[in-house]
């Protein structure tokens, strides 16, 4: 079994912008120069590829800042939570291949090997912080190149498996909570406004994934043509506060307009929270989602931020069945043992 | 039976391209398929379905593959995936497309450059492309995106002049 940290740096302290920006990560896509791409690769390539990054000094025992996690050593639940951490994606965890995963201490840090691309090397952190995000992500990927030869051309930039993911080949993409926009009827707008600035969002999950507790992920699709620096200032100095602008002022329109009706809905999901006795995980990412909104508005006081954080991972079936040791089907037990650790949070705070 | 997509004449080849996140089915006669890039001649398929790897009568021809992973442009083109750092080689002339429209017209690199490559990258070639890009950002009316690229431009230009010194 994998030991994780009791919450991760995406959902630990408050962060710049956390009332609306719960997490920012960079992800960099890297081929390895000369080994076909992971879809076309043998099983020979892919250990090879596992062993040249392993190689590297980020994952030397003494003083390597990564830990290796092999995949084909951990169990299912292991696996989905890496995938609840964000720290691998689910294709990832449910694939069959030599492929593991360079996590750091403080898992800010992660080094996926044999995913898509041979190697996707992402930091994470709270709140509005991609600049940091992103000076991590070039320093790694500097000392990786020193030691590594990456496949690169220089028409397309770095390569990549999708063609699409081509150039700088990276992805800067923040974790936006907008429960005041969904209220309001704007989420539309929201969706018009990524759109023509050829942004994706995408689920709680990230790809493939829908909407949780009106959390969205907002990231750029272009990646050709222009410079990281360039893409993250425009992401970050432009997009990032554009949005969280939207949530601020419907937040306000609400407080001021609606507050009894805002008031209820915070109050009432707290209500349901600290007396249900069963909950479905969705339920409880939905409700979590309106007492964070209260909590960030200062209706709610007897809860912290960084609390409502660790549930919202604890909820999730994989935390959930390590943490209580019940099945990661979502059957009776597990509803109401996540009922129980809810309300133990929630009416004892 | 399909008509070609461009003409009135039967389609004798039937496939998927990616246009933005979304597959379309083309329908081409001979002539038009040897147009857009498709080898061979002949009866290219007559199932009515896209083009699969392993063709179900031996009336197709082989479609364009890359000599060095084997992915053929039909696999491709079903999957959205690539084989090898070659098949950008192999498949330029129908990457081009798909690349320019998932990124919103650009077809060049000009982003970081990994240290050991960047000396053997010959600086004049990056400049005629930055040129190319410029020129296409001010069509478009680009203007933001032309100015990034103009100091791109006279960053390099300052690199060739001391590389001349």
């Amino acid at each position: 079994m994998v030991r994780f940290n009791e919450s991760g740096p995406w959902l630990g302290e408050e962060g710049p912008d956390s009332d609306v920006v719960v997490s920012s990560r960079v992800r960099l896509a890297r081929n390895l120069d000369g080994i076909p791409f992971v879809n076309r690769a043998s099983d020979a390539d892919r250990n090879e590829i596992v062993g040249m990054v392993r190689r590297t000094p980020l994952f030397a025992t003494d003083g390597g800042s990564l830990r290796w996690i092999e995949m084909s050593d951990l169990d299912e639940c292991d696996r989905q939570q890496l995938v609840e951490r964000h720290l691998v994606s689910k294709q990832f965890a449910d694939s069959s291949a030599a492929r593991g995963v360079g996590v750091s201490e403080d898992e800010s840090l992660s080094v996926m090997v044999n995913e898509e691309d041979h190697l996707r090397i992402q930091t994470l952190w709270t709140g509005s912080a991609l600049t940091r995000a992103h000076e991590k992500v070039a320093a790694i990927n500097r000392e990786l190149e020193s030691h590594l030869d990456f496949a690169f051309n220089p028409r397309w930039g770095f390569l990549t498996a999708c063609p699409t993911n081509v150039g700088c080949g990276v992805r800067f993409s923040v974790m936006l909570h907008l429960p005041a926009l969904r209220i309001t009827d704007e989420l539309e707008r929201v969706r018009r406004s990524a759109k023509d600035l050829d942004l994706a969002v995408r689920g709680f999950h990230g790809e493939g994934t829908e909407s949780t507790g009106d959390f969205f992920q907002i990231s750029n699709q272009i990646t050709l043509g222009i410079s990281e620096d360039d893409l993250l200032q425009a992401f970050a100095e432009d997009v990032v506060p554009r949005l969280v602008d939207y949530e601020r002022s419907a937040r306000q329109l609400l407080m001021e307009k609606k507050l009894s009706t805002l008031e209820d809905r915070v109050h009432r999901a707290h209500g349901i929270l600290g007396n249900a006795r069963m909950l479905e995980a969705n339920e409880a990412i939905n409700l979590l989602s309106r007492v964070r909104l209260g909590v960030s508005l200062g209706l709610l006081e007897s809860i912290s931020i960084q609390e409502v954080h660790r549930l919202l991972l604890h909820v999730q079936p994989a935390h959930l069945s390590a943490l209580k040791g019940v099945a990661l089907e979502d059957d009776e037990s597990t509803r109401v043992a996540r009922a129980n650790l809810v309300r133990g949070v929630v009416a004892g705070s | 039976m399909h008509k070609c997509d461009l003409c009135d004449k039967s389609a004798v080849l039937h496939d998927l391209v990616l246009e933005g996140s979304q597959w379309k089915p083309v329908h081409l006669c001979e002539d038009h398929a040897q147009a857009q890039g498709y080898p061979g001649s002949g009866e290219v398929t007559t199932t009515g379905k896209p083009v699969t790897e392993k063709p179900r009568t031996g009336t197709r021809k082989r479609l364009a593959a890359c000599e060095t992973c084997g992915l053929t442009l039909a696999l491709f083109r079903r999957k959205g995936l690539l084989g090898c750092a070659e098949c950008y080689r192999a498949f330029e002339p129908h990457l081009e497309p798909l690349i320019g429209r998932a990124q919103g017209g650009a077809t060049y690199h000009c982003g970081h450059v990994p240290e050991q490559k960047e000396a053997h990258i010959d600086r004049r070639m990056s400049r005629i492309r930055l040129l190319k890009e410029l020129n296409e950002a001010v069509s478009s009316e680009q203007y933001e995106r032309a100015a990034r690229i103009r100091d791109d431009l006279q960053l390099l230009e300052q690199k060739i002049e001391v590389e001349k010194d």
